[in-house]
């Protein structure tokens, strides 16, 4: 290898004065900006590493001038958002649902707090919407199966719906009319009043129906239904039986949709949200679903 | 010394090359091996139950980690979205963990107990029936594949094998040799007891709705619904020091 730096005739340009092979090397070093910055950088990452932890030790890492940790950092941050809202959420926690409905500026606090936190935990079932989908309730109708005051609402997020790790948790089931694998395949309807039951419910929300088998139902629906649903078919919300006079359907309204569910009913689970979320949030969230557009006003027990 | 000379001999590069990826390996590596407070012991962390890592394989094997992460990083809005940050203890018995790199779907860290098993099976059947603006693709497929149980205790003691965490046994004998019965159990509810004391914390009932076989839907719910859920965060300590 020659150290003998020449110019290279072509470019102008020195070379390094290596050779390898008769094969010789230009001379052309980085732009003087890219150097700096790097020597800038390797500055500024030695200065990291005092300020920050770095090192390891014979015990544990250098822990830093500035002392930083990401746990202690989160800390901060959710003391100071927390410190913000402390007002309100203290307020609302210690308030019944009817009463943060009554105060303007808590309202407002609430509702804003129940849309976000009704986007991490409700829409998954009930839709970005709220709009629900099959087996999961819209919840902007004025429908509602365990009630749309705003303590019911409040009960039902709380204890949740058929949810057995919660001792409150509502609970209805509907019998099964079709044959039960529970009980010996044994039906408590045969296939055809099931069909006439079917039909009769059918006329309760006017919709369309085979006369005949309807007024065969009848009598089938006074004697095995309307226990619950009631004599007209307007349902009980202290037992989540629902109202069959409106053409809301929860598990389709085809005829057919209808029979299905008075033979094998099907129910649904919503989770008993004390056990995941705190008070001001589940209140917040109360608020929230009964402003969705078919919240009622609250009755005087 | 010139660097012509290190150039040009061989073995003078080879042993310079040795020394500067020496450093490297010190500063970055050993320090792993030796530093206690890197490792942060946690109460109520217990290996997957045989149905449990079931469903962590036909997590693995649907390529699960590549829309979903399980991680929970410590900054406020992950932590108000999704509950407590993660814990590195909480992916001690994960080979490989599935911490992943990328939310198309949601963070999974804490989804166990969320949401019903209802809800689990038929969002997994076609998404779309409860997330209508979902773009994952739907696994109904898994209501008909039975999962294998025989021989499931071998794959434990292969655990064992792979993954001891330099503290023993991840799985006990016993653990080992109840495996098929556990996972059998797990899966219907039916003569759970032993394996509830066996795994503390594991929820046993049918999760698919189809109470006459062990599917792979039953295990990939069982694995969803416990994620998130061993640690007891009302007593969990949080260590804020510097470390």
């Amino acid at each position: 290898m020659a150290t003998k730096i020449e110019r290279d005739e072509i470019s102008g340009t020195d070379t390094t004065g290596h050779e390898w092979d008769g094969i010789k090397e230009l001379n052309t070093p980085l732009p003087k900006w890219w150097l700096y910055t790097f020597y800038a950088c390797v500055i500024w990452a030695l200065g990291y590493t005092v300020f920050y932890p770095a090192w390891p030790m014979i015990s544990g890492a250098t822990p830093g001038v500035l002392g930083y940790s990401s746990r202690a950092e989160l800390v901060k941050t959710v003391d100071v958002a927390k410190a913000a809202q402390k007002e309100n959420l203290d307020k609302i926690a210690a308030a019944s649902v009817e009463d943060i409905l009554k105060d303007e500026k808590l309202l407002a606090f609430a509702r804003a707090g129940g849309a976000a936190a009704f986007k991490v935990n409700c829409v998954q079932c009930h839709g970005a919407g709220a709009a629900g989908s099959v087996g999961y309730p819209n919840l902007n109708d004025d429908d509602w199966l365990w009630g749309g005051q705003p303590e019911q609402i409040h009960t039902t997020l709380k204890n949740g719906i058929r949810y057995v790790q919660n001792a409150d948790t509502r609970v209805m089931d509907m019998p099964v009319f079709g044959p039960d694998p529970a009980n010996g395949n044994a039906a408590v309807l045969k296939p055809e009043e099931i069909a006439s039951v079917a039909n009769f419910v059918m006329t309760l929300s006017g919709g369309e129906a085979d006369a005949a088998k309807a007024a065969a139902g009848k009598e089938l629906y006074a004697t095995n239904c309307a226990s619950c649903h009631g004599d007209t078919g307007l349902g009980n919300k202290d037992m989540g039986a629902p109202n069959l006079t409106d053409k809301i359907w929860l598990y389709g309204g085809k005829i057919e949709n209808v029979e299905a569910q008075i033979s094998k009913p099907r129910v649904g689970v919503m989770p008993a949200w004390s056990a995941r979320l705190d008070e001001a949030t589940i209140k917040q969230l109360a608020v929230y679903v009964h402003a969705l557009g078919g919240g009622e006003a609250p009755v005087a027990q | 010394m010139k660097h012509e000379s290190l150039e040009k001999n061989a073995t003078l590069l080879l042993i310079f090359s040795f020394l500067v990826v020496t450093v490297g390996g010190l500063v970055q590596i050993a320090p792993l091996f030796y530093l206690q407070n890197t490792i942060e012991s946690v109460e109520g962390m217990r290996p997957y139950t045989p149905l449990e890592l079931a469903g962590r394989n036909v997590y693995v094997r649907e390529g699960c980690y590549v829309c979903h992460s399980q991680m929970i990083r410590p900054f406020r809005d992950e932590v108000e979205r999704y509950g407590h940050y993660s814990l590195a203890a909480e992916s001690q018995f994960d080979h490989p963990f599935q911490w992943g790199s990328k939310r198309t779907g949601p963070d999974l860290a804490r989804v166990g107990n969320k949401y019903s098993d209802d809800w689990h099976r038929e969002h997994l059947m076609n998404p779309r029936n409860v997330v209508p603006e979902s773009v994952m693709p739907g696994y109904a497929y898994l209501m008909n594949k039975e999962v294998k149980i025989a021989g499931f205790g071998k794959h434990l003691a292969t655990l064992n094998l792979t993954a001891n965490n330099g503290k023993g046994n991840m799985y006990s004998d016993e653990q080992v040799a109840s495996a098929e019965a556990d996972l059998q159990a797990q899966a219907t509810g039916v003569d759970a007891d032993a394996m509830l004391a066996r795994y503390p914390k594991s929820q046993a009932r049918d999760f698919d709705g189809q109470p006459a076989k062990v599917t792979e839907m039953d295990a990939l719910i069982a694995y969803l619904q416990m994620m998130g859920t061993l640690v007891d965060f009302s007593t969990f300590k949080t260590e804020v020091e510097p470390r």
